[in-house]
């Protein structure tokens, strides 16, 4: 008994020990932001850093991450990135330029960048600015006696953010929530229709020890708007640095929005990011999500149907190879009747890595008519590899219709018979089988210069790993020989 | 006063001395659970001491687990405390003399039996099924002994094999499931009273079905059943288990183990009908099913069936499972669930590959209504080893009624790319117009919902040996009644 209890003092101590860096930069942004953050605002981190601190990193043990340790993460002490920290120039970014895009935010280590940035002019349509100047108009806007600060009109955010995201279910959006420094803030007016993707691009920079940053970004889509927003995660250079990252998305009456989540960062990287949709009556708001890179990647989408008729597509594809460690959470909350959801995710794990897929719907008791269909498919390209699909559904109403599927396999024979019988050689062949596999996420994707660019991004990367594939077959017979030539000495 | 007091006093203990439930006098151990107690049972059943000594780790262990974590808490259930202290861990029917025949059977028990319709009787065996009738925890009566001994298959209770072939006892009692692997486990290897032991040796195919009919009768007393199949190199058996409950007042706890071992190309298949007493219409009353059911398919070839048909039990918290070591070897799961009214169920299956090209199917088929609830909880473990392994999940769940929820937990774990899997789970309720057209052909809305519950379940049906088959028909539309309307 005695040991038990040393044993949890000793677990709470380190468990405090590891908090402790986050314990300082919350004390220092604290301090900073006296000033400037509103007091809804200050309460709300204060709020959450309870919450955090109070529950620290889940363990195996909690059912969410059961698949996911997080040991590596909670034994890294990362300092908070501050303002000014890593210098990225112009030409450096223009490499993750994404090609017809509108609008485009930088944030460097998860400060914004305005001389990087390309802040579009559409009045009366969009209005879209870095969080924290929102809130700084709003503040200058209510000393001012409430004139309207031009171009950004902020009295969304209060209304808004922190609202959705559920900070006493997940600790990450909890540590987020207290410890944000910036991110985007974009307001669909009414009825207006966003041709081109807005670009939304997370850089983070090496500073000469690892960083963390926590950007956040709230995007209000008025009634009957249309737009798309690409959420970029890169990094420059090859330091590790967590980046915490938490979008809220809310959808008015009878809006469409696509959003793209793409992860390319340094295999060193940890990243988490929480997608928080909120769907009115007749909404269609979809998510993509394409993770690429990063080292330990969780990915949680959790869209909320909460109106009549809502429809919502989460669609992803992952692929890993090395010892990527990709997760990906959904919970899908039908809260309202007569609305539908799909889920499509495909997974591609070559080498060592992991992937994890937690699909979950629930079903609420007043949520009849609903229609949800989830679909999680894997190919594995190495024995090493190794998939944890877990798809669930949980329902508490009578007339659904809802199912859920899963598959695991790998390159099938036949098909790779198909087309080597018509003369196409078998790495092509392979090749072209795995990028088919792959394309089926694309196939979801509205026709959209989003879309070119993810599937140029996805051609890069599948090539490497077919590459890597290619180089292993030739380096074997290549041992073999040599071995033969010393033998023969 | 003090006379009053007395006279009290004196009414309390007449009631305690006649008071019984049943009208057989009883071999009831105090209620409680110790060392002392564990050692009572293993005294009164005349074990040796190997059995004792596994006992009481077994007993070490559950009081570490209930200390340091408690009774399991992940499963989607509601369950109300239970006091293991409250228990009698021991009942037997008064002893008797040797048997001889029927004749000598307490007169009671044997009516008992005719009200469940439970065929310990000639006719039964004439149809070939050989019965061994667990009464409150000690056998009564075994029949078909003579011909089952002719082809060598051993076919006892529990205590008589430990008596007249402990060499296998001590060779296969808790590999499949150890003592440690969960709570409920724990406490049975503790204190279990009896159960089934069958033993088929090599290269027989058991002649005839093998069946054990449950019944739990006194009241607020634990049964603990063990049973332990093990088929030889090439032999082949088929099991049956039914149950049936009378009604009580108070929650009774049943904590069973089963374990399987098939040897190289042996194969077992274990169907299961439960329905025991599933409480009120307000979910007063009724059984705890704890069961920790596995099956090991330790040789090439071999091949573990499993086939449940649940539809009593207040709550229901039960995963057959197969572990597929030996290479080529099969595991199945066919499951049918119902939870009407307060009822709830947690079951499911575990399918671990180990061998290669081991092979694994499981549908499952759930059904609720009243305010039941029904969780499907599965896992589908594929581990590196497992080259070409392959698996079929299936889950679909039924709803009838708004108040009712069924929920999917699947578990994917694959480590090799070589393996192929596939799940698929769907959830819907009864359509409009398969009712409309049941209905304008003259049936009743029970009638028709029965008829299309029994169409959802049919390819589990179709696994059970005919007896049964035709039985858990009956059982759906029994346990559905009142459901609709």
């Amino acid at each position: 008994m005695s040991t038990t209890a040393n044993n949890t003092e000793n677990e709470n101590a380190t468990a405090t020990g590891k908090l402790g860096t986050y314990l300082e930069a919350y004390g220092e942004l604290i301090a900073e932001r006296q000033e400037r953050d509103p007091v809804w605002l200050r309460q709300l981190r204060e709020d959450a850093w309870r919450r955090f601190y109070a529950n620290g990193f889940p363990t195996t043990h909690d059912e969410d991450w059961r698949f996911t340790n997080l040991a590596a993460l909670a034994k890294t002490s990362f300092q908070r990135a501050v303002k000014g920290s890593g210098t990225v120039t112009a030409e450096q970014i223009e490499g993750f330029r994404v090609l017809g895009a509108g609008c485009r935010l930088v944030f460097v280590n998860g400060h914004f960048a305005p001389e990087l940035s390309d802040v579009c002019d559409l009045p009366n349509t969009l209005e879209i600015c870095s969080l924290e100047r929102g809130i700084a108009k709003a503040m200058e806007g209510s000393a001012s006696n409430g004139s309207a600060p031009v171009g950004c009109a902020p009295e969304g955010i209060e209304q808004h953010l922190g609202r959705y995201a559920d900070l006493r279910r997940d600790v990450f959006t909890a540590l987020n929530t207290a410890l944000w420094d910036d991110g985007a803030y974009l307001r669909i007016h009414r009825g207006a229709v966003i041709e081109r993707p807005i670009h939304l691009l997370y850089v983070s920079a090496g500073a000469g020890a690892a960083i963390m940053t926590h950007p956040r970004t709230l995007i209000v889509a008025e009634p009957t708007s249309h737009s798309a927003v690409i959420e970029d995660y890169v990094s420059i250079g090859d330091e590790t640095a967590f980046s915490n990252a938490v979008t809220e998305l809310v959808a008015g009456q009878d809006a469409v929005v696509s959003h793209f989540l793409v992860e390319r960062e340094n295999l060193a990287a940890f990243n988490v990011s929480t997608l928080r949709l909120e769907l009115a009556r007749g909404t269609n708001v979809s998510s993509h999500s394409i993770l690429l890179g990063g080292g330990l990647v969780r990915n949680n989408v959790h869209p909320v149907l909460n109106g009549e008729g809502a429809e919502c597509l989460i669609n992803g594809l992952f692929v890993g190879a090395g010892r990527q460690h990709l997760d990906n959470y959904m919970l899908v909350e039908h809260a309202q009747p007569l609305c539908s959801s799909r889920q499509f995710y495909n997974g591609i794990l070559d080498d060592r890595a992991r992937g994890v897929f937690h699909g979950r719907i629930v079903v609420h008791k007043d949520a009849q008519k609903t229609d949800a269909k989830q679909t999680n498919r894997n190919l594995l390209l190495s024995d090493d590899a190794r998939i944890d699909t877990k798809p669930q559904l949980e329902i508490y109403a009578d007339d659904v219709k809802c199912t859920h599927g899963a598959t695991i396999g790998q390159i099938e024979e036949e098909q790779l018979f198909y087309l080597r019988s018509r003369g196409i050689e078998e790495t092509s062949a392979r090749n072209l089988l795995l990028y088919a596999f792959a394309a089926e996420c694309l196939d979801r994707m509205p026709e959209s210069p989003a879309r070119e660019f993810v599937a140029e991004l996805i051609r890069v990367r599948l090539t490497d790993l077919a590459q890597n594939h290619q180089v292993a077959v030739l380096a074997a017979p290549v041992e073999e020989e040599t071995q033969h030539w010393e033998e023969v000495r | 006063m003090s006379s009053t007091v007395e006279t009290i006093r004196g009414l309390a203990e007449q009631d305690y001395k006649w008071g019984f439930v049943t009208d057989i006098a009883e071999d009831r151990a105090p209620k409680g659970l110790s060392e002392d107690i564990v050692r009572l049972i293993s005294a009164r059943k005349g074990e040796p001491e190997f059995m004792l000594e596994w006992r009481l780790n077994a007993l070490r262990h559950w009081f570490r687990m209930a200390k340091e974590e408690g009774a399991p808490t992940w499963a989607n259930l509601t369950i109300a405390p239970i006091d293991y202290q409250n228990i009698s861990y021991y009942s037997a029917p008064k002893k008797k003399p040797q048997l001889e025949s029927l004749d000598q059977v307490d007169p009671e028990l044997l009516r008992t039996y005719e009200k469940l319709g439970i065929p310990l009787n000639e006719q039964k065996m004439f149809s070939g099924v050989a019965v061994d009738a667990v009464f409150d925890s000690v056998s009564v009566a075994t029949t078909f002994k003579g011909k089952l001994a002719e082809m060598g298959v051993i076919f006892c209770s529990f205590s008589e094999a430990v008596q007249k072939h402990p060499e296998l006892i001590k060779k296969y009692l808790g590999t499949v499931v150890p003592h440690t692997d969960n709570f409920y486990a724990a406490l049975n290897a503790a204190v279990f009273t009896d159960g089934s032991f069958v033993y088929v040796p090599k290269g027989v195919r058991c002649p005839m079905e093998l069946s054990t009919y449950f019944r739990i009768n006194a009241a607020e007393t634990g049964q603990f059943e063990r049973t332990l199949i093990i088929a030889d190199e090439g032999a082949y058996v088929s099991y049956l288990e039914g149950c049936t409950a009378p009604i009580r007042d108070e929650n009774q706890l049943h904590a069973a183990v089963v374990e399987l071992i098939a040897l190289d190309n042996a194969q077992i298949k274990y169907s299961t009908v439960q329905n025991w007493y599933p409480g009120d219409k307000e979910g007063r009353g009724g059984i705890y099913n704890f069961v920790t059911k596995r099956g090991k398919c330790l040789g090439v070839n071999s091949k573990i069936s499993w086939t449940q048909v649940e539809t009593g039990s207040a709550i229901t918290w039960k995963y057959p499972s197969c572990i597929l070591q030996g290479d080529n070897s099969v595991g199945e799961f066919y499951s049918v669930a119902l939870t009407n009214n307060r009822q709830q169920a947690d079951t499911g299956t575990k399918m671990i590959h180990i061998g290669k090209n081991t092979r694994s199917t499981i549908v499952s088929k759930g059904i609720s209504a009243g305010y039941g609830q029904n969780t499907y909880r599965g896992q589908v473990k594929i581990l590196k080893s497992a080259t070409g392994a392959r698996n079929y999940t299936q889950c679909d769940s039924l709803l009838i009624g708004d108040r009712c929820g069924a929920h999917t937990f699947p578990y994917i774990e694959v480590r090799n790319a070589s393996a192929r899997m596939e799940h698929e789970a769907s959830t819907s309720k009864i359509g409009e117009n398969q009712l409309f057209y049941l209905r304008q052909r003259g049936l009743t809305a029970e009638n028709a919902v029965s008829m299309i519950v029994n169409g959802f379940c049919k390819t589990v049906f179709k696994e059970l040996p005919m007896e049964f088959a035709v039985e858990a028909q009956k059982l759906l539309g029994v346990s559905l009644e009142g459901s609709v309307g």
